[in-house]
């Protein structure tokens, strides 16, 4: 069983199309990882459908980096 | 005709009148056209066994626009039985007709709901599965009405109005992802809803038209088809009139 930090790691590997190396906790999806606003939203789908959560618009407002979203989905979705 | 060769094709409200001759001239095209149908089967079976003759395809779903339920779940069976979506035509519509003094709410919200909301609500769930194809395209059916203003139809103007809106902020939100979004807009149109008008009204209206005459169902279909294919690879957010000269 793959952890939390895997398990998102793998989703923007493949939604972002980035290198996992560059996915490190501290990376922001838009500054760094080069997402736009739809890549985002998509993102937090994507997370939802994963680990079969709902996550609210002002929680998802605040999950802008790797380590956001590991922290918020390892809290509240397993 | 443009070829839309493969491309898989949703028309809301395809058993009759204008819808009916996108169905049919998509599926000439070669689409896999898929439709809806609100309550009686009959016509769509028709449409369904008409195409089928001639080696076409198409499927109808009885599917009610203005459930957000069903029209979630209509997308997701196209797209779950075809493996993608291409296009989406939003035409189901209806109207209400009274002047204002005398509307009902229920007439507001039945108009609103049917003509527009629906287009809300059927290019939320296809803007997920386009996005990921990099690649789509969504028709809304509007009015001139919508431009020009009609008395006894603030319900049906307000909704085709709306549609402009709602063209226009959706082509800017999805064109990074090569979803391109439009409308077109009618003039008059021989169909079931137009049949609604006695003979003297439709001559008094037909005066008024630069080209004389009401147009076909099949003049508002290839607009439609020529939106859909990739004859139209960089258009979007537009609105093209099919009124013979009306609104000119
Ligand atoms: N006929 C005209 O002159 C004219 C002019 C301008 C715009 N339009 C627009 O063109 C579109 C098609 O109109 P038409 O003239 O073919 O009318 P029509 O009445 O012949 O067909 C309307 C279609 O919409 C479907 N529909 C209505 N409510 C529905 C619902 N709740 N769920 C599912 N389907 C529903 C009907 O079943 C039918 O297939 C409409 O959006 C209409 O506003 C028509």
């Amino acid at each position: 069983m793959s952890t939390v930090a895997e398990r998102v790691t793998q989703i923007i590997v493949d939604k972002l199309g980035v290198e996992e190396s560059q996915v490190k906790p501290e990376a922001s999806f838009t500054n760094d990882l080069g997402a736009d606003s739809l890549d985002t939203v998509e993102l937090i789908m994507d997370f939802e459908r994963e680990f079969d959560t709902s996550i609210e618009d002002s929680d998802a407002e605040k999950i802008q980096t790797v380590g956001d979203a590991v922290s918020y989905l390892e809290k509240n979705a397993g | 005709m443009s070829s839309l060769q493969d491309k898989v094709i949703v028309v809301t409200g395809g058993s009759r009148g204008i819808g009916e001759a996108i169905v049919r001239h998509c599926a000439a095209a070669g689409a896999k056209v898929h439709f809806t149908y609100r309550s009686s089967s009959a016509n769509a079976d028709t449409i369904v066994a008409n195409l089928a003759a001639k080696n076409l395809s198409a499927v109808s779903h009885k599917c009610d626009v203005a459930s957000p339920d069903d029209v979630q779940a209509l997308i997701e069976t196209v797209v779950k039985a075809e493996g993608a979506i291409h296009g989406l035509v939003n035409n189901a519509g209806i109207t209400r007709d009274g002047l204002v003094m005398r509307m009902k709410d229920e007439d507001w919200d039945a108009v609103i709901d049917t003509n527009l909301k629906s287009a809300f609500t059927a290019s939320r769930a296809v803007a997920r599965p386009m996005m990921k194809q990099r690649n789509g395209r969504i028709v809304n059916i509007g009015s001139i009405v919508g431009q020009t203003g009609n008395a006894g139809q603030v319900n049906y103007s307000a909704s085709k109005a709306g549609l402009i809106g709602l063209t226009k902020s959706l082509a800017k939100e999805l064109a990074s992802r090569n979803i391109l979004v439009n409308c077109v807009a009618p003039g008059y149109v021989a169909t079931d809803m137009t049949d609604k008008l006695t003979e003297e009204q439709t001559q008094a209206f037909e005066k008024n038209i630069p080209m004389q005459r009401s147009a076909t169902p099949e003049e508002v279909a290839t607009v439609v088809a020529f939106f859909l294919s990739d004859a139209s690879g960089y258009v979007t957010g537009q609105v093209l009139n099919v009124d013979g000269g009306l609104a000119a």
